[in-house]
Parts: structure tokens; C-alpha cells; sequence
């Protein structure tokens, strides 16, 4: 054998044989496969090479591990059904296209389906399989609006993979659940992951402390407040709103002064959700001495005389001196002051009115959309069903003398499901779909009978009339996701594409059935996705 | 062909699952449209029967709408779009229908007779191919020649390959470095004229070394020293056994064919992936035969835009004949006579330890010594993250093989760890000098093959 070794064998490949000749044994020349003659250095070295590769590869030995992964905790939850970790993949595997918009085929959109399929296959507490999970995260890194759920459905594992994996560091950031919470009265074990947990798992331990015993969760949130990281302390503080309680209002109090504005404002929120606390009578008193009633001129009259500053203690109160750009000192004051103020207070204040006959008041000097605007506002965050009532206003109204859009669909939320489904089938029945929009994203899902009647009228009206489909596709998308399946049998009759009148779009007649024919495709789609959840009866 | 079936052959009414109908499609772009498709709403019409045939129709822009047949045995499509996609969007989304909803795609109808017209000249054109098979080549003698001439031509280009390899060892591989890539571009350019692929594309690979990042120089004198090997086995191939023989054969890139014995068996499919050069795609099957216990490898190619056949979904068990190609530590086979429509596999085949993996290589480096990896199933290893990547451990944490980070594998890691979440599992992949490459999975968890490509 020769004692060439490998090392040698790179050096002098590198270098090159004619700069550095390979260090053969002696007599190893008439080896070579030339047959007699000596072979040429760079054959023998090649020669030598070959049989050197051959050798380490057949050689190789294992690598020494390196220390095991902790195993992910285990899932208790039951399987998903066959055909539903199929529909699962099939979804997931549909990527949003890079062409937003225009035509949109009669084939059902799977990724705008995603969320259904999650909340479902959540509701029913199901796991999914372990192979999905990288499809999931991925889906959930891509899409924030479906992290909370695919977080919740990929349970432990998920979180336990997406620890190795930078890319899915998101899910490690607000996730809760997922990794073992310890009892809510184990004292020592809440307060050493209260005192050691990561971010994630502290929020959740907040969480779920809170839900035991509401006294014990705040005392261990005072316990380390002053050394919490400010957007730490935002969002502790956010945590809150979830069973929200007179017995906050003092920890809230201590929050005010906090360093940070955010922080401020937070808490300030909070406590004007809570219409007894000494915050919303102080934010009463100086509400009261701004808005009351002139009863000088033959009616009465509203009348409002805005803050002329903005104090310190304002200030402490969470209202924030600097208005935004193209907006008055005064007027941004006061619409703050309001908002903040117990709506209780106006009955009171205005004569023992009902809500409806408040709104109804004229207003002096142009302030009148101020003030309600502030009411608007007031009313969504303290949830009074009443105030929203009123300041809705019936839904056959013109929209235009309406709080607007985005306002009506806040106020909406405040209302139970069955009135705001009423109330919006009344709005479009009255004024089509054009301004319905985010009315329709408040309303529970599947749409109630009526609603999705007037949806589907309106749309087959808008057909009649000869628009483009693609002027309706925002409404179009959400009947696909929220129209109750069982409309499909109803709707198939619009599918046909129908002849084309003469103050017709060209075209327009094929794009509408194009259109619901995708409808009632995803109808189907969606009643076959829960009928594969549905547990299998046994 | 579409006629009645073999008696006792009930599993034949088993559905795909949907990875196994994607895994069909020749592009992402077909995946997605297929999928869309795959809802009750577009189609009419639509059946299968127990010989594996499936039909429907599918409504398009047109007034007219698409007639789609697939033949799940082989698979084979056809389809009255216009689409070069093959198979096209509609076929996919009619199997994704027909393996997700029983009820949209009834069995046991009888076909209507545009799909049976196809169905049918489908089966006469089997048989046609079978008969010219089994009639040999037309000319032995002309054959013969164009043999000779071919082995020439290889052989003038075996050596001037080997005074390219001379040289640079006589230069140095450090000056390769300077020359880069145009000079190795032309040589594989005249082992192409040389009719000597496999020498062409070993040429590219040693040009693509120098600038493949630390430890280069070892790897180019590696791979040098095996080229030269393999240029010395051709000019002496006479001299070699023939099992041998027709292994540097096939290495130098001459074709080869199946030439049998046929072997019977149930096939399970462990994977398949596709590599693409741009211009063709060449897709690997790997096989384990449940009974004979042997592993085979099905190459074949396509061009672009179609996916190359056959299509086998992974974790099916095949009821199939199979031809081996001839040569030492060859496991290439061609897809025989199938007996069956396939069914649904179970277990892993029987594995052993990352120890047994290297060794098991190192045994078949005595029949191919230019083999660059060699399948095997590693039994409870656990997926490790490592300081230089990914590893696969032995269960008790001592030895591990590194996990290679070329292309088919990186998603399908994830896949693995997630199949794993820390404990052993059963792992089928490529083991070799660069690393494991794992294909595919099974967890004592979870029933099936997860495939990882």
C-alpha cells in the first residue's frame, strides 16, 4: 500500500504535479495502468485519488449526535376526520393570486374560505395532522388575520415546531395557550412563570389567572408594573378589557400618570367603559358644563361651548392636548370629554330625554355633528344598545344624514345579532348595496333568511340594471363566505346566463352567471367543508 | 381494457387522497387551478367504474363543456381543452372531486360513450405496443453497427476527457479556479458530441465545484479522481465483468434497457421528486417490494410542461410487474405489467440504524463505485437541529447523519420534524457522502406514508 496520504494527495492536486511532484514510494510507477511504461505524475495521482474517495466514502462514520430536541407536549385532542385533513391540505395549498381583482372565474375562491374552515374545524376541537402543520404556520406567516386561529388549531405542536424555524417566530410572539400553564391557584407556579415566563406565556398565564380570581391576577400584574417594558405594560393593560370591572377602576386610576402615552390613553379608555368610576364623573362634570339646553327660542335647543383649554389634569385624564392636523383645539377637546363621559349623564342633563329624543334635538352653531359623532363613539365603547339605537336611526333613512358607514357598522356591533341582520336587510332593501359593505361584515355568519334574501334581491336587481358584476365584488366575496349554505338550491336558478337587454353592459349577462355560478359553488363548497367536520356519529 | 375486472379485486374502488392527485400536477400554477376545480360546482355528468375510469364534464367559458376521462391505473388523461398542461387542470379537478366527494362522483356507472371511445382505443393501443415489444428490433445487424460506431466515438471522447483531467492535476486545481467555468463548459460540450452524456454531465458538475464554497478542492479531486475512473473503466471495459461492465456502461451515459427477469410483487411507493435543468424534467419513483424486500428506482423524463410518467402517488402499495436494468449496484427498473389499481399502503419497510445507513452505502460502493448515495429506511431516529443544520439521530442520541440541504428535502424537513415533534419515527431517504436526504416518513402517531418531497 502506499503511504501517500489523502492530505498529500490535496496538496499536490492543488499546487499542481509540476510544482509539487506527489511523494510516491518507490517501484509505484510500474503499477500504473500504462502497462509497463511510467506513468505520468498526474495519472498516479488521479490513479491514487480515486482509490483514496472510493476508500473514505465506504468508511464514513456517523456524526456524534447532537443533544435531542425536548419532545413537543402531548395533544389530547381527537384527530381530524379523513376528509376533512384532506380539505385541509387542498386549502392550503391555494395560494392568493398575485392578480387582485377584475374577473374571478366561477371556480370558488379555497383561500377565502381558510378562515371559515379554521374557526369550524377550532369550534370542534379538533388536531390536525402533524404534516400540516409547516402549510399552517406558513399560511398563518403570511395571512395575520388567521393567526390567532391557526395558532389555536395547531395547538402545542405547532408552537413547539415553530421554535426552530426563524420564520415562525410570530407564532412564539403572541400565542397563548400552547405550552403548560400552571394551575391558577398554584401559587408558587403562577408566580415563578409569572416571574421567569416568556411574553407569550405570561399574557396567557394573566389570562387565565384572571378568569380564577380577577383580585389575585392584579396583584401579580402590580407586583412587577413598574419594571414592565412600556409595550409590555399596553398590552397587560389591553389584556384588562376581557371582564372589565368596577373592581379595575383602581388599578387603572394608578395607570393614568404612566410615562407612556399609549399607556395613558389605555387606561383612560378602560375606565370610561366604566360608567360608575370617579374617572367618568370627572369626565361627566366637565362634559356637563360644556353641552346643555337653550330653551329661549321656540324650540329647544342644544347648545355647546367647547373647553377653552386643556389643563393638566385633563391631561392626567388621558386627553390628549395636540389635535391632529386640520382639526380645531376646541372642537378635538370637547369630542374627546364626550366620548369619555357616561352617556348616562345626558338624561339628566337634557331634561329627562330618552336617548332617541336627545338625537333628535336640533343643535346650535354647527356642532351638531360634533356632538354626535362623540356620541357615536361613546356609545360603541360603552356598549349601550340604546344610544346606538338612536343615533342609527332607522334604517330607511338616507344614508347620507346617517353617522356614516364605518360609524353604523360600530354601532352596529353593540346591538344583538338578530336586530343588526334586521336592520341591515332593511338598509339594503332600501338603498342597495352600494354603501353595505362593512354594514354586512358585522352581522353574524351564516347571513339570517332575511338578510341574505335582500343581499341576494339587491344583487339580482344590480344584474337587471346592467352593471359589470366586478362593481359588487366586495359584496359578492362576502355572500360567497357568509350566505347560508343552504341558499344554494334557491340561487341556482341565477346561474343561466340570461339575455341581454339593450341598456345592458355588453357582456355583463355572462359575468353575472360567471359570477353566481362561483356563489353557489362555494355554497356547496362550504356545506361539504362541515359536513366533513361534523364528528361521525357513532 | 374498460371491461370487467379481475375477481376479488375490491380494492379497486379506493379513492386518492388530494396530496396524492396534486402530486399529479406539472406545475404549481396547475395545482392551483386544478384545486379550484375540484368543487361539485362546474362538473356534470360525472362517474367512475371499478376499472379505474373516470369521467365528467366540466363547464367552461365556452357553451360547449370540457370532456375530461382519466384511467387511474395508468394514470393516463385526455381531455377536450385546449391546455398543453398535461395533465390538465381539469383532469386534476376532477380526480380532487372524485377522491374528496363519493357522492359527486357516484361509482359503478357505466361510461358514457365519448369517454368509452377513448377508454377503449386506450386498451388497443396497449396491446398494439405490447406486441411490437415483444417482436425485437428490425435489423440486428444494423443495430450492431451503430453500437460500434457509438463506442468509438465515446472512447475518443473518454480520452480526451482524460488529458482535460491531466492537465488541470498538472497545473493545479487552484489555477481551475482563475480558468472558471467556460473551459469545462466546452469540454461537456464535446463529451455531448461524443455521444457520452453521462461523461457531459459529470464535466458540469466538476465545473460547478470551484465556486461551491469552502473545502472545494477536495470535493473537485474527488470527483476528478471518479471521472478519471470511470474514463479508465471505459477504455477497458472489455476486460471487466459483465455485471461491472454494463454498470460503466450506463455511467458513460449509453442507454440501457430493462431486461428482466420480471418480478412480481406488491410495491409500495416510498417517494417521488421531480428535478428539473430547464429543459427536462426527470422524476424518480423509489419502490419497495413488500414480499421480495428488494428497492427500485423508476427514472423517467419529461419535457417542459409535462409531467413525466408514470405518476405514482406516494404511499401506495402497486400489485406489479417489474424489469430491472442490467448492472452492478443498479437499482434503475422499468414499470411492468400492473395487475391492480393501487391501494392504500401501511407500514414502513423494515429499517435499521443510522450505523447500518453508512454501512449500507459502503457495501454498494463495492459494486458502484461511483455511487453518489444509496437508498435506505433509518428506523427510530429523531430529527435534530444542529450547530451546521438539521441531523437524524439515533433514538438513544448517540450516532447521527447529517441531513443534506439540497432542494428536495428543505420543506419536506419541516414536514419531518413536525411528523416527529421530538420522538422516533421511521424515516425512507438517500443516504451517502454529501449526507441523508430524507423522502419520506412514518410515525407510530399517525397511519400512512408522509411524503417529504
Amino acid at each position: 500500500m502506499t503511504t501517500t496520504t489523502w492530505e498529500d494527495l490535496v496538496t499536490s492536486a492543488l499546487l499542481g504535479t509540476d510544482r509539487r511532484p506527489l511523494p510516491l514510494p518507490a517501484g509505484a510507477d510500474a503499477a500504473g495502468p500504462g502497462g509497463g511504461g511510467v506513468v505520468d505524475a498526474p495519472v498516479a495521482l488521479l490513479d491514487a485519488a480515486a482509490v483514496q474517495t472510493v476508500r473514505r466514502r465506504a468508511g464514513l462514520l456517523p456524526a456524534p449526535a447532537a443533544p435531542l430536541p425536548r419532545p413537543a407536549p402531548r395533544d389530547e385532542r381527537p384527530p381530524l376526520p379523513e376528509a376533512a385533513a384532506r380539505r385541509l391540505v387542498q386549502l392550503l395549498a391555494d395560494r392568493p393570486s398575485a392578480s387582485g381583482g377584475g374577473r374571478r372565474g366561477a371556480a370558488p375562491d379555497l383561500t377565502e374560505l381558510l378562515p371559515q374552515w379554521l374557526a369550524a374545524a377550532q369550534a370542534y376541537g379538533y388536531r390536525v395532522p402533524a404534516s400540516a402543520l409547516p402549510a399552517l404556520l406558513d399560511a398563518a406567516r403570511a395571512r395575520t388575520d388567521l393567526r390567532p386561529q391557526a395558532l389555536a388549531l395547531g395547538g402545542p405542536r405547532a408552537l413547539w415546531l415553530a421554535t426552530f424555524n426563524p420564520e415562525w417566530k410570530f407564532a412564539l410572539r403572541g400565542a397563548s395557550g400552547g405550552a403548560a400553564l400552571p394551575a391558577p391557584d398554584d401559587a408558587e407556579g403562577v408566580r415563578r412563570l409569572w416571574e421567569e415566563g416568556l411574553f407569550a406565556e405570561r399574557v396567557a398565564l394573566l389570562a387565565a389567572v384572571r378568569a380564577h380570581d380577577p383580585a389575585v391576577a392584579l396583584d401579580l400584574l402590580a407586583s412587577t408594573w413598574a419594571t414592565e417594558r412600556a409595550e409590555d405594560r399596553l398590552m397587560f393593560l389591553d389584556s384588562l378589557r376581557t371582564g372589565l370591572s368596577a373592581d379595575d377602576e383602581e388599578f387603572l386610576e394608578r395607570a393614568l400618570p404612566d410615562r407612556s402615552r399609549n399607556v395613558r390613553s389605555t387606561a383612560a379608555e378602560l375606565l370610561s367603559a366604566l360608567p360608575g368610576s370617579a374617572f367618568a364623573a370627572r369626565m361627566a362634570a366637565r362634559a356637563a358644563s360644556c353641552v346643555g339646553l337653550d330653551h329661549t327660542g321656540r324650540q329647544v335647543t342644544i347648545t355647546v361651548e367647547a373647553p377653552h383649554e386643556c389643563d393638566a389634569e385633563m391631561q392626567r385624564d388621558g386627553v390628549v392636548p395636540q389635535p391632529p392636523s386640520g382639526r380645531g383645539q376646541r372642537s378635538w377637546w370637547l369630542g374627546q370629554l364626550v366620548e369619555a363621559a357616561p352617556l348616562g349623564l345626558w338624561r339628566e342633563r337634557l331634561g329627562g330625554r330618552a336617548p332617541g329624543e336627545i338625537v333628535a334635538l336640533p343643535v346650535a352653531d354647527d356642532w351638531r355633528e360634533e356632538l354626535h359623532a362623540a356620541w357615536c363613539r361613546a356609545a360603541v365603547r360603552q356598549r349601550d344598545a340604546a344610544w346606538s339605537r338612536a343615533l342609527l336611526g332607522p334604517a330607511s333613512a338616507p344614508p347620507a344624514s346617517g353617522p356614516g358607514a364605518s360609524s353604523s357598522a360600530a354601532l352596529l356591533s353593540t346591538l344583538p345579532h338578530e336586530e343588526r341582520a334586521e336592520w341591515v336587510a332593511a338598509f339594503i332593501a332600501a338603498h342597495g348595496l352600494s354603501e353595505a359593505f362593512q354594514l354586512l361584515g358585522v352581522c353574524a355568519v351564516p347571513w339570517s333568511g332575511a338578510l341574505g334574501r335582500a343581499v341576494v334581491d339587491a344583487l339580482d336587481i344590480a344584474r337587471e340594471a346592467g352593471s359589470y358584476p366586478w362593481s359588487f365584488s366586495g359584496v359578492m366575496g362576502l355572500a360567497e363566505r357568509c350566505l347560508d349554505p343552504r341558499e344554494a338550491n334557491r340561487l341556482e336558478v341565477l346561474t343561466a346566463a340570461s339575455d341581454e337587454g339593450e341598456d345592458t353592459a355588453p357582456g355583463a349577462g355572462g359575468y353575472w352567471a360567471e359570477a353566481f355560478q362561483r356563489l353557489v359553488a362555494t355554497l356547496r363548497l362550504r356545506a361539504a367543508m362541515h359536513a366533513e367536520l361534523s364528528p361521525p356519529e357513532t | 381494457m374498460a371491461g370487467p375486472t379481475v375477481g376479488g379485486m375490491t380494492e379497486q374502488g379506493v379513492r386518492w387522497t388530494a396530496e396524492q392527485v396534486l402530486a399529479l400536477a406539472p406545475d404549481a400554477a396547475s395545482r392551483k387551478a386544478g384545486g379550484r376545480l375540484g368543487v361539485a360546482g362546474p362538473w356534470s355528468g360525472t362517474g367512475c367504474s371499478d376499472a379505474g375510469a373516470v369521467w365528467g364534464l366540466c363547464k367552461g367559458s365556452g357553451s360547449t363543456p370540457y370532456r375530461t376521462v382519466v384511467d387511474v391505473t395508468g394514470p393516463a388523461y385526455t381531455c377536450s381543452c385546449p391546455s398543453r398542461k398535461f395533465p390538465c387542470k381539469h383532469a386534476l379537478g376532477l380526480l380532487l372531486l372524485w377522491a374528496a366527494d363519493a357522492a359527486a362522483v357516484p361509482a359503478g356507472a357505466s361510461a358514457p360513450d365519448w369517454a368509452e371511445q377513448w377508454l377503449e382505443s386506450r386498451g388497443a393501443r396497449a396491446e398494439a405496443r405490447k406486441r411490437k415489444d415483444d417482436a425485437g428490433p428490425a435489423d440486428p445487424e444494423a443495430a450492431r453497427r451503430r453500437a460500434a460506431a457509438r463506442s468509438a466515438r465515446v472512447t475518443a471522447g473518454a480520452e480526451e476527457l482524460e488529458q482535460r483531467l491531466a492537465d488541470l492535476v498538472r497545473g493545479g486545481l487552484a489555477a481551475a479556479e482563475q480558468a472558471g467555468y467556460g473551459l469545462w463548459e466546452e469540454t461537456a460540450r464535446r463529451m455531448v458530441d461524443a455521444q457520452a452524456p453521462g461523461l457531459a454531465g459529470r464535466v458540469r458538475e466538476l465545473g460547478a465545484l470551484p465556486g461551491s464554497g469552502p473545502g472545494w478542492p477536495v470535493r473537485l479531486l474527488e470527483e476528478s479522481a471518479l471521472t478519471h475512473l470511470l474514463d479508465r473503466a471505459w477504455l477497458g471495459v472489455d476486460r471487466l465483468p459483465e455485471p461491472l461492465a454494463a454498470t460503466v456502461r450506463t455511467r458513460v451515459g449509453l442507454p440501457s434497457s430493462a431486461e428482466g427477469p420480471a418480478v412480481r410483487d406488491r410495491w409500495l411507493v416510498l417517494a417521488q421528486y421531480d428535478t428539473s435543468d430547464g429543459k427536462l424534467t426527470t422524476r424518480r419513483t423509489w419502490l419497495h417490494g413488500r414480499d421480495t424486500g428488494r428497492t427500485a428506482l423508476l427514472l423517467s423524463f419529461g419535457v417542459a410542461g409535462r409531467a413525466p410518467e408514470p405518476t405514482l402517488a406516494v404511499g401506495v402499495v402497486v400489485d406489479a410487474e417489474l424489469l430491472r436494468h442490467p448492472g452492478a449496484g443498479q437499482l434503475r427498473a422499468e414499470l411492468g405489467e400492473r395487475f391492480a389499481a393501487p391501494v392504500p399502503g401501511d407500514a414502513p419497510p423494515p429499517g435499521g440504524t443510522v450505523g447500518d445507513a453508512l454501512t449500507a452505502y459502503g457495501l454498494a460502493l463495492r459494486d458502484d463505485p461511483w455511487l453518489d448515495s444509496w437508498p435506505v429506511t433509518l428506523r427510530d431516529v429523531v430529527p435534530v437541529p444542529a450547530a451546521e443544520g438539521w441531523q437524524l439521530a439515533d433514538a438513544d442520541g448517540g450516532a447521527a447523519l447529517p441531513v443534506t440541504g439540497s432542494a428536495p428535502a428543505r420543506p419536506g424537513l419541516w414536514r419531518l420534524a413536525a411528523v416527529s415533534g421530538g420522538a422516533p419515527v421511521t424515516v425512507f431517504g438517500e443516504c451517502g457522502h454529501r449526507g441523508f436526504t430524507p423522502l419520506a416518513a412514518w410515525s407510530p402517531d399517525a397511519p400512512g406514508t408522509v411524503p417529504l418531497t
